[in-house]
């Protein structure tokens, strides 16, 4: 089979990019989603605040997805649920898997890879103690509440302060069980301001900055207590200050890691920082016609974002396969330098029109600084002040069509903070 | 007919059942959780190991390379995985050489074949991220790699096939003489054995002393693991192992039969037979000895840490033979006592039908086939079985691409899965890199439709406690 057109994943990346893509003229499109729905991880997002920059309204998340996926259906763009993509190979053959059909490989002039990110597991920061009962990720959880009506627990503690964390604390809250704290291993919460305020706030929930759970105690498979402690600058534990907190459940929100598996299956070029593939201005990956966007390209904070990314990966994917856009292209590289941990694209073509939108994410909280972008020759080409930055808010620089223009002399370009920083 | 009582469901005593099946006797297997394997069984190292350890002349000398050179057919027989890996026993300081020199000799009384002295450089040649301070290692080519628990399920399958009982969440709180045999009490259960074969793991100690003069005391001695992502699963394709201490063999760095890397373990004496538990000391430590092997291993790729205990007897050697007429004890079988568990089957089989004067059962049947692994199938192997079973082309776990038709087949069979940790086991569905983020609610989902009961009612492992706790609002 041959399709002009592979979107993995019917999230909000997916959605948007298939939306665009078609909308750009490229209609033999078809788009793979292993759940049994479109809308991906916004189908459990059941509270509101979505779309207040592309709808001027809050929106809960499956509004938020609804939008999407009615213009999908107007469009009658093709779409499979249930179906698992199981590997992409170097030369675009997209194979997966489904009840109806059984293992299918099918060979696209492009594919986009939207397959969003999973949370890191307890294991993976190595929490010690019993592996009982009631120790889920924030967004498990939030799948049971939400989705299947079940509560994995009444007396509730949150390591990690990102925004599902918070938002379940609130969730929680609402369904009666206890939140009796939200353990932050970092001197600040990754998470947006709004929700510090909305759910935990509001609901006198208190929040430990610079803490962390350090054991996990179990009776009879389920968890009756966690032992909480301080941390000193280099984050490790003070085991002095260890405090035991009584609850059922630790629900934890510490990290979302773009899934990258089908990507590293094909050896594309991925971003030690991000976690992401690296791409140029056009989404595209190191593999011509393979492009990246939304979750898991980076994780984003609002959808809004990864809808207008995930927008104009589409629609480079459409000039890719109309042969707007060629191999063997020159690149201006993307640096970064005080404060700023990345940005994307990685890499900007020397071809580009109009303005571009580089975005990034900042490694720690600084105030009053000028976020600034130089050329090779260490001059100031764009600069914007702002009162704070921090890690959990992703920062947008647009550079305008001139300022585009004389990048291209540079071999690089370098972004960074400027300031009392 | 002779009734045959086995206590405990772990290696020894699941290949015990599978032994006895072959002669003509009536065998009831109790187990105290709702699963087998669920103790030691299911949380060791998974090493088949060549033999270089033991003492010679002991039992675990002797069982260990008996055990050893079972494993090709059986991987085969039972249809689980095991791979002969190979091993390292490396050691860092050029003085260490007569203790390698030692072992080796060692290995040759007990009959290990192909074991050989190298020096580091060579060592390095094969597994090239050895760290450089390696100065000598012992190969022991012989030496293998299992899944642990999909073994002892094979075995218990295989048994079941041939005609064994088994009674799970069935602990053992009494046993008496009665006549010629004994009657051991589960609650308001109760069986007879004419024999009854004590494989009761941490614990053999005290059902051995329920009825028995107390002739050995069993500690456990806790070994936490370290278990990485298979994105680094071939970092070493080898098993290292470290010299061994008084303490044991220390911590090993290995690959698993499924691609990941396990590092560990510790090894403390502890006063509770069922803690279980990790400690930040012990997992700082593993980590640390881990990192002597193979400095390149890198942290942020583990994905799970666990724990189990070795039942560490006071008597040095494993415990095998008759307490008394019809008691017969497999106990203090601490490493290696998965390689040594299906001699031990084949040995205490053999005393059982010598001593009663069994019939060999005409019907048993060794060949036993495991529900299917998606991951590991050809497109062809695939498209068949969708084709037949539509529910193997859903796919419920993306990490390690476990299907729907998997975990209902795990749930939907003799001895099958009654937990969330009993699918797992079967089909490694939530043991990839998410642990379970994303395929948990739907596993607990299929396991309510499959046994018929609410969503609130499934169990993580074999304890009371439930995943959920009641309906939201």
């Amino acid at each position: 089979m041959k399709k002009q057109l592979v979107v993995v994943g019917g999230g909000p990346a997916g959605l948007a990019a298939a939306l665009s893509a078609y909308d750009s003229g490229v209609k033999d499109i078809v788009i793979l989603e292993r759940e049994p729905r479109l809308g991906g991880i916004l189908n459990q997002c059941i509270h509101n605040g979505f779309g207040l920059h592309t709808f001027k309204e809050e929106l809960t998340g499956p509004e938020y997805a609804e939008r999407y996926i009615s213009q999908v259906e107007e469009r009658k763009i093709p779409y499979l649920l249930d179906t698992t993509v199981l590997n992409v190979s170097r030369d675009k053959k997209v194979t997966y898997i489904n009840k109806e059909q059984g293992q299918v490989t099918v060979e696209a002039d492009a594919v986009i890879l939207a397959c969003g990110c999973r949370e890191r597991p307890r294991g993976a920061i190595g929490i010690a103690g019993g592996r009982v009962a009631g120790i889920y990720s924030a967004g498990t959880a939030q799948k049971f509440v939400n989705i299947d009506g079940f509560m994995p627990g009444k007396e509730v503690v949150i390591l990690g302060s990102g925004d599902i964390g918070l938002i379940m604390a609130r969730r929680m809250t609402f369904e009666g069980a206890k939140v009796k704290a939200v353990i932050e291993l970092m001197p600040y919460s990754s998470g947006l301001n709004r929700n510090i305020v909305q759910c935990l706030n509001d609901f006198d929930i208190p929040l430990f900055l610079s803490h962390t759970v350090t054991r996990i105690n179990g009776k009879d498979g389920r968890v009756t207590s966690v032992e909480v402690c301080e941390v000193d600058e280099k984050l490790s534990p003070i085991y002095e200050t260890v405090r035991t907190i009584n609850c059922d459940t630790l629900l934890l929100s510490v990290g979302l890691l773009p899934e990258n598996e089908l990507a590293r299956g094909a050896d594309v070029g991925i971003c030690p920082v991000t976690g992401g593939a690296e791409v140029d201005d056009d989404f595209m990956t190191d593999i011509d016609g393979v492009f990246e966007c939304g979750n898991v390209l980076h994780v984003h904070d609002l959808v809004d974002y990864v809808s207008e990314e995930s927008g104009a990966a589409g629609r480079a994917a459409a000039r890719y396969i109309n042969g707007e856009i060629n191999g063997g292209k020159e690149y201006v590289t993307v640096k970064t330098f005080n404060g700023v941990r990345y940005t994307v694209p990685q890499k900007i073509s020397k071809n580009h029109k109009d303005e571009l939108i580089l975005r990034m994410r900042v490694n720690n909280v600084y105030k009053k600084a000028n976020l600034v972008v130089k050329d090779d020759k260490d001059e100031t080409v764009f600069s914007k002040f702002r009162q704070i930055v921090t890690p959990g808010e992703m920062e947008t620089v647009v550079l305008s069509a001139d300022t585009v223009e004389k990048i291209k002399e540079s071999a690089y370009i370098s972004v960074g903070l400027e300031g009392k920083v | 007919m002779i009734k045959v009582i086995i206590i405990g469901g772990g290696a020894v005593g699941c290949a015990v059942a599978r032994e006895i099946s072959r002669y003509e006797c009536d065998v009831t297997l109790l187990e105290k959780c709702n699963d087998v394997s669920e103790g030691t069984s299911k949380a060791n190292s998974g090493i088949v190991h060549a033999g270089h350890d033991a003492t010679p002349g002991t039992n675990k000398a002797r069982f260990n390379v008996l055990g050893n050179a079972m494993f090709d057919e059986l991987s085969s027989q039972l249809d689980f995985p095991f791979k002969r890996n190979g091993a390292f026993v490396v050691c860092f300081d050029e003085n260490d050489l007569p203790s390698l020199e030692k072992l080796l000799e060692k290995g040759e009384k007990n009959g290990v074949k192909g074991l050989k002295i190298i020096d580091g450089d060579t060592a390095r040649k094969i597994e090239p991220n050895l760290s450089q301070k390696v100065a000598y290692a012992l190969y022991a080519p012989s030496s293998g790699i299992v899944s642990p628990y999909e073994m002892v399920v094979a075995f218990a399958e295989n048994a079941y096939d041939n005609g064994v009982k088994f009674e799970l969440s069935c602990k053992v709180d009494g046993i008496s003489k009665s006549g010629d045999g004994f009657v051991v009490s589960c609650g308001d259960k109760s069986f007879y054995g004419d024999v009854v074969v004590n494989c009761a793991g941490v614990y053999a100690d005290e059902i051995n002393d329920m009825v028995n003069e107390p002739t050995f005391k069993i500690t456990a001695r806790k070994g936490e693991y370290m278990l990485l992502d298979k994105y680094c699963g071939d970092i070493v394709s080898h098993t290292i192992f470290q010299l061994p201490t008084s303490m044991g063999k220390g911590v090993l760095v290995t690959q698993t039969t499924h691609g990941n890397i396990l590092v560990g373990p510790t090894s403390v004496d502890i006063e509770d037979k069922d803690d279980v538990e990790t400690t930040p000391e012990g997992l700082e430590t593993l980590w640390n000895k881990g990192i002597e092997s193979v400095p390149t291993l890198d942290r942020k790729q583990r994905i799970t840490q666990f724990a189990g205990n070795r039942a560490h007897g006071d008597v040095g050697d494993f415990v095998v033979g008759w307490a008394q007429k019809g008691f017969f004890n497999v106990a203090c079988i601490e490493s290696p006592g998965l390689t040594s568990a299906p001699a031990l089957g084949v040995y205490v089989a053999e005393e059982i039908s010598s001593r009663y004067g069994l019939k060999a059962n005409e019907k048993f049947n060794p060949i036993r086939r495991d529900i299917p692994h998606l991951a590991v199938m050809t497109e062809e192997e695939r498209n068949k079985l969708i084709a037949e079973n539509p529910d193997y082309g859903k796919i419920v776990c993306r990490c390690e691409v476990v299907s729907e038709g998997e975990i209902r087949a795990s749930i939907c069979r003799p001895l099958g899965a009654r937990s969330f940790d009993g699918v797992k086991r079967r089909t490694r569905a939530g043991m990839g890199r998410c642990q379970s983020g994303f395929c948990c609610p739907e596993i607990v989902k299929i396991l309510s439709e499959e046994l018929g009961v609410s969503e609130e009612e499934i169990l993580k492992d074999d304890n009371v406690a439930t995943m959920l706790i009641g309906r939201t609002k």
